[in-house]
């Protein structure tokens, strides 16, 4: 009995490490230009689509499939940044909401007319069996996604914190007018963090792909996920969505083992509205 | 003066529009319209005057069409009986969602508003004495004309006009009232309003269970039109969708703009749908996104500003008294 619950709890951190990362992307792109990515669960959800089509006309799995998912995402992010949002984000917030979601439904339903929206998946010894590890039986799949969801989400940390790209990139979120001053690009800056939230949305997309149901309508359960891992982790912070993550992972696979399947995505939703109603800064954040 | 002769030249149209085309097609058609378009103007009310851009609406609306069925499928009672309990509930939600979300950025509102109505969509999927997945029936046959169950489109088409109507001259009536000049306020610069004393959470959370009521009286009279009710129909995101763009489009926070927004794009569905067949709801929704975003790039103000431009400037021109 406690084996099993050990079991989902490791199976729900695993999942929460992917959560983590694509969610750091949406807090990025939030805390830097205080723009909410509607799309962004769709964007997951085209990494997904990528994932799968490398493996159908290729035959190649997550080695091939999840670098060219977050090449294709990140020029996606970049496209839509200079298409779309450097123009809304001088606009109405209504403006902005429209853009992104308009954005969202433009994905979802390109998806939806090309491939149907019948479930897809893709073959389960993809990345290898099920390993046995003192008891617990693990998914290779599973296990591949929650450890380098893990790695490339510190290395996100790393990136902007401890390089000179991030202190540029905290620069013009800070105050742009400065940092235009000291001969930083604040348009290149904002490209590059669209790239890197995209990416990391591609690369999630593509490691899920392999043990997750592939489907249009996917990116909308994924866009509340992340939303509701960045407003419990604090806006524009990465250590933040991180723990947030690895929480809304075991929680939801804990409730989905407790209570029921169907009920986990209620859980997680009703955790969020609780959180907006008593603590709107979120678990790290300043109030 | 003007602009009275314009509004009766469009209500004249209106009411004469059902009789000039006759097909059940058409007539159909113009219910539709005007179905979603007092969805839209509900909308509008909270998405276009108060500025917080509600993405879950059909919460309410699912409110209203569930009640209605719910009314006659387990009570017995004809679906009117649902309206009251429909808006009662409608208003008890948004006041459960508003209050903590309307107090912090906008962004927040949008999202907790999609949560809440995925969060009922799913709870509903999931109660049997709902229906469950399959959803609630209205009457097949009617025992009376208050069943409002008709075959022809005809009786809903004025119904639902004068149901516009009457949501359009509340909406009138709203921002013309104090409450208007406070939303105006609040939604140029809420910081300015609160130091000049206006209540602005509590301005805004009326306005939202305004909207909520209008919404949920919307669904169901969309249920009773159709005769059913089920969580796609009457909690799906699409419909949020559908009713936020078309109210968008029109010109959010114009009193005509969701009217203008509805007569463009439920024919617009209509007739993609019926060209294309199966494939074309796909379709009609990468259509949907498209205008939404070249909204949202271009036009952010809505079709009808363009009007209003050259309206203000031709008034301005001409000694500019007030209207």
């Amino acid at each position: 009995m406690s084996f099993v619950l050990v079991q989902v709890i490791v199976g729900g951190l695993l999942l929460g490490a992917v959560y983590a990362l694509f969610s750091s992307g949406l807090t990025l792109v939030w805390g830097m230009m205080n723009i909410v990515n509607f799309a962004h669960g769709d964007f997951v959800m085209l990494g997904m689509y990528v994932a799968y089509v490398v493996y159908t006309l290729m035959g190649g799995g997550p080695i091939l499939g999840a670098p060219l998912a977050t090449l294709v995402l990140a020029t996606l992010g970049v496209v839509v940044y200079f298409g779309l949002i450097r123009d809304i984000m001088k606009g109405p917030m209504l403006a902005q909401i429209l853009g992104t979601f308009g954005l969202a439904l433009l994905l979802r339903y390109s998806v939806f007319w090309w491939f149907g929206a019948n479930f897809l998946s893709m073959p389960q010894d993809i990345v290898g069996g099920t390993y046995a590890f003192a008891g617990l039986r693990i998914e290779a799949s599973r296990l591949l996604a929650g450890i380098v969801a893990l790695l490339v989400t510190l290395g996100l940390h790393l990136l902007l914190t401890r390089t000179s790209l991030g202190s540029k990139m905290l620069a013009v979120a800070e105050d742009q007018t400065a940092a235009q001053l000291m001969g930083i690009r604040p348009d290149t800056m904002q490209a590059v963090a669209w790239a890197i939230a995209a990416g990391a949305t591609g690369l999630a997309g593509a490691l899920i792909a392999n043990f997750f149901y592939i489907v249009p309508t996917v990116g909308e359960t994924l866009g509340i996920v992340a939303f509701v891992t960045v407003s419990l982790g604090g806006f524009g912070s990465v250590p933040g969505a991180l723990v947030a993550g690895l929480l809304i992972g075991v929680i939801e696979s804990l409730s989905g083992y407790l209570i029921g399947a169907v009920y986990k995505d209620i859980v997680v939703y009703v955790l969020f509205l609780l959180f907006l109603w008593f603590r709107p800064q979120g678990l790290m954040g300043k109030s | 003066m003007r602009r009275l002769i314009w509004l009766s030249v469009v209500l004249a149209v209106a009411i004469a529009y059902p009789l000039l085309m006759s097909s059940p097609f058409q007539q159909r058609l113009g219910a539709l319209v005007l179905l979603y378009a007092i969805a839209a103007s509900a909308w509008n009310i909270v998405g276009g005057y108060a500025g917080q851009v509600s993405v879950g609406h059909v919460v309410f609306f699912g409110c209203g069409a569930y009640a209605a069925m719910a009314s006659y499928a387990k009570f017995g009672l004809s679906p009117l009986f649902g309206i009251p309990g429909g808006i009662v509930l409608a208003v008890g939600l948004a006041a459960i969602i508003g209050v903590p979300t309307l107090r912090l950025s906008g962004h927040y509102f949008s999202m907790a508003t999609i949560a809440v109505a995925e969060t009922m969509r799913l709870i509903v999927t999931n109660t049997e004495w709902l229906g469950a997945a399959v959803g609630l029936s209205g009457p097949t046959v009617p025992r009376n004309v208050f069943d409002l169950s008709f075959l022809s489109s005809l009786p809903y088409y004025y119904l639902f006009l004068a149901v516009l109507v009457l949501t359009l001259l509340i909406t009138f009536w709203m921002t013309n009232s104090r409450m208007g000049f406070y939303l105006r306020a609040i939604k140029d610069s809420e910081r300015a309003a609160r130091s000049l004393g206006a209540p602005a959470t509590r301005t805004k959370l009326y306005a939202y269970m305004l909207s909520a009521a209008l919404t949920s009286v919307a669904g169901a009279l969309y249920a009773m039109m159709f005769g059913f009710v089920d969580p796609e129909s009457g909690l799906g995101i699409l419909i949020s969708v559908k009713i936020l763009i078309m109210a968008a489009l029109g010109g959010a926070g114009l009193l005509f703009g969701p009217l203008v927004g509805a007569a463009i794009l439920v024919p617009l569905e209509e007739i993609s749908n019926s060209w294309l067949g199966g494939k074309g709801a796909g379709l009609t929704f990468v259509l949907y996104g498209a205008i939404i975003v070249l909204i949202a790039r271009f036009k952010p103000d809505g079709l009808l500003s363009l009007f209003k431009r050259r309206g203000k400037q031709a008034q301005d021109a001409g000694a500019g008294h007030a209207p």
